[in-house]
């Protein structure tokens, strides 16, 4: 009955088009030249204003994203790279808005301004090197400048090194969750293959490899604040990618292989708690969490709970049903209250070796 | 038919292929004819488009209101929306094939397959493409794997899942998600007869341009819709082949136990015995396909705004030559800039540095193409019609997608980005929407020359443009702004992490302005679908171009001109170019001078 209904639905349709051409047609005024379907004066003043208008939306649109969603974004940085990034991202954004303010302007204000008359005559005007020189020239020193920059900050983020004593730890990726293995006293991950996991040892950790004995596998990934961290990311199944907004990190985590990102956290979580913009975050999400759960207990159904700040890892590469929920969330404190949470955490050896 | 056996010197007595009757079928049907199959790439492209879009407004519904119940679920998808709730398995179907659809079906064929066709033996004055078989071959190639991909929409365990890029292992293991199965080899099937349709009609296009130019027509004075419209092809010739051979080992590792991108893999509680194989290499091999594809799509859009910008401003392109170069140089830059997809794969970080470097190169000519847009404006005695407006809202939207683009070339800042709804605003402004804008731009410019001199309604073509330009920016604009506050593209639902939860506003702008933009398309689907039955009449040359096609006769008829070919005497950009002693224009009266048009007496001669 339904798919009736629809046919129905589609054959009247189908109807109602045809007899709205016919309308369409009987409604047209006799034209001798057969140009009325090309822009007229008239069309051309309306569109000229319309134009201009345009980029007025343009801008609008703009000023009111800013003034309105201005604050959904990211709060300061939360490692030290990120403020590079930051930085550079600043820089980039100032000089496209220059830009692009600029030349949408000028596309949309001759589009009004040389909008055609009846005999306005147009220049004819094919070339000009000079100018051709010019408006490549710029764009290759401005570029030229980007380009060292970024690059400088690049490598700068992406030269992994063993400066500084940093920590390993492996992010350990699966449809859908993540692991975090701390490399323990010896900071040096023991062995691990796919091949053999097994068990407790969902992990595929080498219990025989000494290097293996302390480490600790936790499903909460901990930071010291200051400290330097080198990141192991594998995968078990497919791929995934490790996403830290808050630290502007993220690395793919790829089956075979073994990738890796670093940085050194900069604010504990309570710190950032403390930021402004988080408070403000906060308070709004609270707000709408808050609404939200009364219409659910008028549903009779379980409110929300109140939203407190963390960091969080998310998967941000397509990976299976649940993508969108594989999420860990990341603590970062003062040295003193993550070795007492570390050494509360049981190693390989206790839990696979006993 | 042998339409296509012409000769350069002699081509007036090449009259004999269209004195035969033509059947139902050889017409409309299986047709060798190049406007017939161009009318036929769009109309399936049209259709496919409808698909794409509609789809994607189902899941903007899901985005923006992921706790209500839509009936229309359960209608349009049925099992997987059961009771009105979107099961995330057919939410991330959506997503793939609203992709795979729009970036190959509407964009590539539906563009490039509809204006190659129709303009290539148009403007260069050919009776029709090298071989009319393989480009009626290649359009049903391309019919037959719309044919599977739309039919992969109804296998039981859904269609493939996993993205356009569909990288493996997700999209090689059945068990990891029900997408993978048939699905998934369907959409491989579909694609790979797809590449082969693309390739057909790609050396089909570069064959035409090179040979079947008419007399006088020299590279240097070919309009540029063509210059964009052959190095398209190329760039297809030379990339498409990889993608194949992508498509091919995925099918391997799928089917028969090869290892190509497959390694230590523990899933559903074993241990898969491949060994060796790198996701990572797929990435290289789609990319090498999939970065140049976003020129496969836009530069046929950018050739027909060049000639549709120049055409209506009654001037000249501002330099010809640079806007030739420009392409040329796009198209060599688009095949060594791949890894920039790539910045966070795992890949040494040093060829991120290399693909940084190659990435915000390739901002020069796509700069230089935008001011001389702008240039060829200034000073105008700008025709407002639909099509010179889509044109303009290409080049706007071409410069805004193209400027978050120098962002995201940027390795060090791709890295917090990548992945986000930044990039989804940025890629759908750059190559989305202006390429959509070229494909209106193209149809409102010559639906006149398919379907025989019948225009389509001004007045609803204007409505479309303000609709879809307020609809696109009111779209895109927001999104970069989720993307920037760390939002995940490719989730089913936002509501796990309550870090996001002010971003549902956002969403739901976003969505309105999504129903907006598409309830304007339908305006367009009428405005369409009518003219081609009522629309009016209007004369031979109605925006007064100098260009080839316009000076074929209207009527059906295969090999374009009664009786001898004409000659080219001039480039196409003679637009209100003056007399000697500039006291008129080179024909009195008249601003523009036709290629056909030989030098007149009081003409100074230009290297056009």
């Amino acid at each position: 009955m339904t798919a009736f209904l629809v046919v129905l639905v589609i054959i009247l349709f189908g109807v109602a088009v045809l007899q709205m051409g016919k309308i369409f047609k009987l409604s047209k005024t006799k034209d001798e030249e057969g140009t009325s379907e090309v822009a007229n004066d008239k069309d051309n003043n309306i569109h000229g204003w319309l134009s201009l208008m345009f980029v007025l939306f343009i801008y609008g649109i703009c000023i009111f994203s800013f003034w309105k969603y201005g604050n959904v974004l990211l709060p300061e940085s939360a490692s030290e790279h990120g403020v590079e990034i930051d930085q550079l991202w600043f820089i980039s954004m100032a000089l496209i808005f220059v830009v692009g303010i600029i030349t949408q302007w000028l596309l949309y204000f001759f589009t009004f301004k040389y909008r055609g008359r009846k005999g306005q005559r147009a220049v004819f005007y094919a070339d000009n090197d000079k100018l051709e020189f010019i408006w490549t020239i710029i764009p290759v020193i401005v570029l030229a400048g980007l380009i060292i920059y970024g690059l400088f900050t690049w490598t700068d983020i992406m030269n992994i090194n063993d400066e500084d004593d940093p920590m390993v730890v492996e992010l350990y990726a699966y449809q859908f969750d993540w692991r975090a293995r701390y490399s323990g006293n010896d900071n040096t991950l023991g062995e691990a293959n796919i091949r053999l996991i097994e068990g407790a040892n969902t992990l595929g950790v080498d219990t025989s490899d000494p290097n293996a004995q302390d480490d600790i596998v936790v499903n909460e990934l901990h930071l010291p604040k200051g400290r330097k961290i080198i990141f192991k990311m594998r995968s078990q199944d497919v791929l995934h990618s490790a996403y830290m907004p808050h630290f502007r990190a993220q690395m793919n985590c790829v089956p075979g292989m073994i990738t890796q990102f670093s940085f050194t956290p900069s604010m504990t979580t309570l710190e950032m708690r403390e930021n402004d913009e988080i408070i403000d975050k906060v308070e709004r999400i609270n707000k709408i969490r808050t609404d939200k759960s009364k219409e659910l207990i008028a549903k009779q159904e379980e409110a929300l709970e109140p939203y407190e700040f963390d960091y969080m890892l998310l998967c941000n590469k397509i990976c299976g049903v649940n993508h969108y929920n594989m999420q860990m969330k990341i603590v970062v404190e003062t040295q003193e209250e993550y070795d007492a949470w570390i050494a509360e955490q049981a190693t390989i050896a206790q839990t696979l070796n006993k | 038919m042998s339409a296509h056996a012409h000769d350069h010197a002699e081509d007036h007595h090449d009259d004999h292929g269209h004195h035969h009757k033509e059947t139902f079928i050889t017409k409309y049907i299986f047709s060798q004819d190049h406007k017939m199959i161009s009318k036929q790439y769009l109309i399936t492209g049209l259709f496919m488009g409808i698909i794409g879009i509609a789809m994607s407004l189902l899941f903007r519904m899901q985005l923006a209101w992921p706790d209500v119940e839509f009936t229309i679920y359960e209608v349009l998808l049925g099992k997987w929306g059961e009771g009105g709730v979107m099961d995330p398995n057919v939410y991330l179907a959506l997503v793939t094939i609203h992709g795979t659809i729009m970036v190959f079906f509407v964009l590539t064929a539906g563009l490039s397959g509809t204006f190659s066709n129709l303009l290539i033996p148009l403007q260069i004055g050919a009776r029709d493409m090298a071989s009319g078989f393989l480009n009626m071959l290649s359009y049903w190639m391309f019919f037959l794997s719309s044919i599977i991909m739309v039919l992969s929409l109804f296998v039981e365990a859904g269609p493939a899942s996993v993205g356009w890029t569909i990288y493996p292992p997700l999209s090689a293991l059945p068990q990891a998600m029900p997408g993978s199965g048939t699905g998934m080899t369907l959409w491989l099937v579909s694609m790979a007869i797809f590449i082969a349709s693309s390739l057909l009609g790609s050396l089909n296009y570069i064959v035409t341009v090179i040979n079947l130019r008419t007399k006088g027509m020299s590279m240097t004075r070919l309009p540029l819709t063509i210059w964009a419209f052959f190095i398209t092809a190329v760039i297809g010739v030379v990339s498409f082949p990889v993608l194949l051979s992508a498509a091919l080992l995925l099918i391997m590792d799928r089917g028969f136990g090869t290892s190509f991108f497959l390694s230590d893999i523990y899933i559903a509680g074993e241990a898969l015995h491949n060994q060796g194989g790198s996701p990572v290499l797929f990435e290289h091999l789609f990319w090498f396909l999939g970065h140049p594809e976003v020129y496969i799509v836009l530069l046929p859009a950018l050739g027909i705004t060049s000639e549709i910008i120049a055409t209506n401003s009654r001037k000249p392109i501002f330099g010809y030559r640079a806007m030739v170069a420009s392409i040329l140089a796009i198209a060599f830059l688009s095949t060594i800039v791949w890894g920039h997809h790539m910045f966070i794969s795992g890949m040494n970080p040093f060829l991120g540095s290399v693909f940084t470097f190659t990435t915000l190169l390739i901002a020069i000519p796509s700069a230089v193409k935008a001011f001389n847009y702008i240039t060829t404006l200034w000073k105008g005695n700008l025709q407002l019609n639909p099509a010179m407006l889509f044109s303009i809202g290409l080049v706007s939207t071409f410069i805004t997608g193209g400027l978050t683009g120098i962002l995201l070339g940027d390795s060090a800042l791709d890295i917090n980005v990548h992945d986000t709804y930044f990039v989804v605003a940025h890629f759908h402004l750059v190559m989305g929407i202006s390429a959509l804008y070229g494909l209106f731009a193209g149809v409102y410019h010559w639906f006149p020359k398919m379907f025989q001199s019948r225009m389509m309604n001004k007045n609803l073509g204007y409505i479309h443009f303000w609709i879809t330009a307020i609809g696109a920016y009111g779209v895109f604009f927001p999104m970069h702004f989720i993307g920037m506050a760390g939002l995940p593209r490719r989730y089913y639902t936002n509501t796990e992490f309550p870090y996001f939860d002010d971003l549902t506003d956002v969403n739901k702008v976003i969505t309105m302005f999504a129903f907006f933009a598409a309830a304007g398309q339908l305006v367009f689907l009428y405005n369409f679908v009518s003219s081609m039955f009522y629309g009016k009449k209007g004369p031979q040359n109605p925006w007064k171009s100098n260009t080839m096609e316009w000076t074929a006769p209207i009527k059906h008829m295969h090999g374009n001109w009664d009786g001898p070919i004409p000659h080219v005497y001039r480039w196409a950009y003679d637009y209100s170019k003056l007399n000697m002693d500039e006291s008129d224009y080179v024909v009195p009266g008249q601003d523009y001078a036709p290629q056909t048009l030989p030098l007149q007496d009081n003409e100074e001669e230009m290297d056009h």
